[in-house]
């Protein structure tokens, strides 16, 4: 149950070519967290959680440019180290909740009453387990990991993935070239993937951008409690989880991975405002 | 003319609106009896309801206007009114019914509740009593109260909501009331009596009425006087039969002749103006008309005077028009 | 309306059977022999199989499920596996904390976030509109349990004001109650808080742009009036709606924030349940809070039918 008016739904992606600001700082924020990750890759200041020769607890400086922490690792490689665990799980989340969700949207929108209406009530069930519940219960018996939390998030994810694509989807439904192709004899299926996906598309984006920044989230409280991406392994959630108890004396190992997760949610809710605003201008969120 | 003349409901002088450095009106002048019932004609674009709205002070933010708008021959220039003079003023001395009746009322609130707020805003009676005259007000405009009193918005029809917002506008008697559109949205067959309720209404309580509309068969229905309006500012001006018989200004003329299907020979084109409303920013100096006329030359890079239609006698405000090249006219 | 409130509940009633049935699948069926993941891995086989049969983890499924349901309904779902601790006292004292917790914070959430989103909403073309909407932004962006840690950081170390977490009963020591309640209220309901708040702005600037406006504006009431009277009135709908959704975060939100504080909530119960591996403890304590949050999705569909009238009578906007 949406209690704000369905968005209207253009054609595909048309892109009204407004560059706004949430937009413009979503996506630099954005790109230079992909940059970082990407980096990642190929090269980090220092070898990967790395014991470093040094003292432990150091504030930023010339050789460790973000300090060192309780193990005596380099904050900064774990920072580059943790977009990467970052991005990967946003990615994977995303993804499944998509590929599951909007094609579960779209066939509760075009198929008989009952049916969907049985989609939409599983769909409601599945909103009362929230990422967190999921992730818990799959690590009672599997244990935490990095594909518990992926596994978990995604899962979480599709009902706002169905419920959007469903609302969408009744929108081009009831448009003029849908009853004009149904007029024509084309079948469901066709009328499915030639018509309603395409028009989807904006929609789905900016649903993307917004669930990515959640997946954030859930990811860093479950690296935090220890039932995603263990200790030994870069994530941003579980540096915070290492540096709350040396919070007196060292609170810049709180606050860097604090301020990362921050401005990496930012940017991905800047992007998905932005980009409503740019595909749509009747999706604009004002 | 009888020796006493009262002042008239509303007196309008020119009135200039803009937004930023682009005209929207310039110099609208115009005055109403109570009891008369004047029409603002002209296409999408022309000014027509910025004119209400500025009567009104309902102009948005960022929208300025200048000039003078007086009630009852009064000192006070309206334009010059704190909102609260104007909380006053709105509803009680003039109201407006606006165009789309389906928009109009609050969708959470019963419309009884909704006809009586006006009336206890300014009479200051009991919730009871409120929704009493309410209900009085609403058998006026031919609704059953009963039945309506209750209802939610979304229960009735597009016509009877508008008979709702016209009930709301004339529940405190007014002096003017000005209609924008409000007809235009509706069923050609319930037009008829929601224009019924309208003329009804004012004609009970001897008010004024500016009828704004592009549909020219209800201006001739409906107003004595008629305002043709175009670019922001008024073109021509007279009595309703006079103006439609004999138009002199060339985009009366070209708007009667594109309204009049009878003339039209089966088979040919209907008869258009040519070209299109110019965008705000962009009207021609002098004549605003003369890009589109097709009786323009140099002469009409001037601002045309107002001229009278009588020939020999002074212009007014209500009688006249602004051409070089008069229609009906064989020479320069 | 009663016809739609009806057809919710037995729909709410539906969805808590199938969600206990998939809670139980998951966490009995799914693992194999709990006993053999409650012993762990070098768990003697003569261990294992003490273990199921003491607890009847050898019955048919269904008889386990309607063992454990008839439980869960009189609040008492069993014993541990291992420390044999009883189940239902422990969720009744978890409840408690985790209850006042989540109440603390929708208050704050509610109380700040409404006239915020308010303002923000009427003020949205002006300096101090788009400073408030951008504070928002962050306020979103920021996990709550760094708020906390944050909190308690400058707070709790570096200030003194309160304690860095624990917990006491209200009734025995009610400043100290309130001193351990108050930083972690305050930590859920800054994230919250800021997303009602965008919603809220959201909604009313929905309503902002209605024509309905106009007509009250055109019928003498002065702006603020009109604001107050028709577009707040208006606004709440869907923003009763959206608080009632929060609720359901906030409740999830509590779980990690009980880590951080040191709470024992129900969220303590369940991460400590995770780490011995009590799968029915885990079981029975994720069943209520599915049940917690389908219930409170239930009575915001009914509230929002109640205050909308357009829903009664089955209308289209």
């Amino acid at each position: 149950m949406t209690p704000r008016a369905v968005p209207s739904v253009g054609r595909g992606v048309a892109w009204r070519g407004r560059l706004n600001a949430s937009l413009v700082i979503g996506a630099s924020l954005v790109l230079m967290i992909t940059a970082m990750a990407l980096l990642s890759l190929v090269w980090t200041p220092q070898p990967p959680m790395k014991v470093l020769p040094t003292s432990a607890y150091q504030t930023p400086n010339a050789e460790y440019w973000l300090g060192t922490d309780r193990f005596r690792r380099d904050v900064f490689t774990q920072v580059i180290l943790g977009s990467r665990t970052t991005l990967y799980v946003g990615v994977v989340a995303v993804a499944v909740a998509a590929a599951v969700g909007v094609p579960l949207g779209i066939v509760a929108a075009m198929a008989p009453r009952w049916f969907s209406g049985l989609v939409m009530r599983g769909n409601d069930i599945l909103l009362a387990f929230p990422a967190l519940l999921l992730a818990i219960m799959f690590a009672a018996i599997y244990g935490g990991s990095t594909l518990v939390a992926m596994v978990a998030i995604g899962i979480a994810t599709i009902p706002s993935f169905a419920r959007i694509t469903r609302s969408g989807a009744l929108s081009v439904l009831s448009s003029d070239y849908v009853l004009a192709a149904r007029a024509a004899g084309r079948g469901p299926l066709a009328i499915a993937t030639r018509h309603v996906l395409p028009n989807l598309t904006g929609l789905v984006i900016v649903q993307a951008s917004v669930s990515f920044a959640i997946a954030i989230l859930a990811e860093a409280a479950l690296a935090y409690l220890g039932l995603g991406t263990p200790t030994g392994q870069p994530s941003w959630g579980r540096m915070l989880y290492e540096a709350q108890s040396t919070l007196r004396s060292a609170p810049h190992l709180a606050l860097i991975p604090g301020a990362a997760i921050g401005l990496a949610v930012l940017g991905f809710n800047l992007l998905g405002d932005g980009l409503r605003d740019a595909l749509d201008p009747q999706l604009a969120s004002r | 003319m009888s020796g006493e003349v009262a002042a008239p409901v509303l007196e309008v002088e020119g009135l200039d609106v803009a937004t930023g450095s682009t005209a929207l009106l310039s110099q609208v002048s115009f005055s109403i009896d109570a009891g008369e019932r004047v029409g603002l004609i002209g296409e999408s674009g022309s000014g027509k309801s910025l004119t209400a709205l500025a009567v009104m002070g309902l102009l948005a933010d960022g929208v300025y206007v200048r000039g003078h708008v007086r009630l009852h021959g009064g000192p006070e220039n309206l334009l010059e009114h704190s909102a609260r003079q104007w909380a006053a003023v709105r509803g009680e001395e003039m109201s407006m019914v606006f165009q789309e009746p389906m928009t109009a009322l609050n969708p959470t609130m019963r419309v009884g509740a909704q006809v009586a707020e006006v009336i206890r805003l300014h009479r200051g009676v009991s919730r009871a009593e409120g929704l009493r005259r309410a209900d009085d007000v609403l058998e006026q405009v031919g609704l059953e109260a009963a039945q309506t009193s209750r209802a939610y918005p979304h229960q009735l029809s597009g016509g009877q909501r508008q008979r709702v917002v016209v009930a709301i506008a004339l529940a405190c008697d007014p002096r003017l009331l000005i209609c924008d559109e409000p007809s235009t949205a509706l069923d050609v067959t319930v037009q008829a009596r929601v224009l019924d309720e309208i003329v009804s209404g004012v004609a009970s309580r001897q008010a004024a009425l500016l009828f704004i509309t592009h549909d020219l068969a209800v201006v001739a229905q409906v107003c004595e006087r008629v305002l043709v309006m175009y670019g922001g500012r008024i073109v021509e001006a007279g009595p309703v039969r006079e103006v439609f018989a004999e138009p002199r200004h060339h985009y009366t003329a070209g708007l009667l002749a594109a309204s009049d299907l009878s003339a039209v020979e089966p088979g040919a084109a209907l008869p258009t103006i040519e070209g299109t409303v110019p965008a705000a920013g962009q009207l021609p100096t002098g004549c605003v008309f003369r890009t589109r006329c097709p009786a323009a030359d140099e002469a009409c890079e001037d601002q045309p005077p107002w001229t009278a239609r009588a020939p020999g006698s002074a212009p007014s405000e209500a009688f006249g028009y602004a051409c070089m090249h008069p229609a009906g006219e064989t020479d320069e | 309306m009663l016809w739609q409130l009806t057809r919710r509940l037995a729909i709410l009633v539906a969805s808590i059977v199938v969600s206990t049935v998939v809670v139980f699948a998951f966490m009995q069926v799914l693992p194999g022999n709990p006993a053999r993941v409650a012993l762990g891995v070098n768990a003697s086989e003569q261990a294992v199989a003490r273990m199921t049969a003491q607890y009847g983890l050898d019955r048919p499924l269904f008889v386990q499920y309607l063992d454990w349901l008839g439980g869960m309904l009189r609040l008492d779902p069993g014993v541990e596996y291992i420390s044999r601790a009883p189940i239902g006292p422990q969720i009744v004292d978890g409840l408690g904390v985790t209850a006042w917790l989540v109440a603390a914070a929708m208050l704050l959430a509610v109380g700040v976030a409404v006239p915020m989103g308010a303002w923000m909403a009427m003020r949205h073309r002006h300096v101090d509109g788009v400073v408030l909407s951008a504070v928002s932004q962050l306020g979103v962006a920021v996990p709550a349990f760094l708020v906390g840690i944050v909190g308690i950081s400058v707070f709790a170390v570096r200030l003194g004001w309160v304690p860095s977490g624990g917990w006491v009963v209200p009734v025995q020591d009610p400043v100290g109650f309130l001193q351990r309640l108050l930083l972690p209220a305050v930590a859920l309901a800054l994230v919250q808080g800021s997303v009602l708040a965008r919603y809220v702005r959201s909604a009313v600037l929905d309503e902002l742009g209605q024509d309905y406006l106009r007509t009250a504006r055109a019928k003498g009431l002065r702006p603020a009036q009109a604001v107050l009277r028709h577009t707040l009135r208006n606004a709440a709908v869907p923003v009763v709606t959206v608080a009632g959704l929060q609720l359901a975060s906030l409740l999830i939100g509590a779980v990690v924030i009980e880590r951080v504080f040191v709470l024992p909530g129900l969220g303590s119960l369940l991460l400590d349940s995770v780490q011995a591996r009590e799968l029915l403890t885990i079981q029975s304590v994720v069943m209520v809070l599915v049940v917690a949050v389908l219930v409170i999705n239930f009575l915001v569909d009914a509230v929002y039918v109640v205050i909308d009238p357009r829903l009664r009578t089955g209308a289209d906007r």
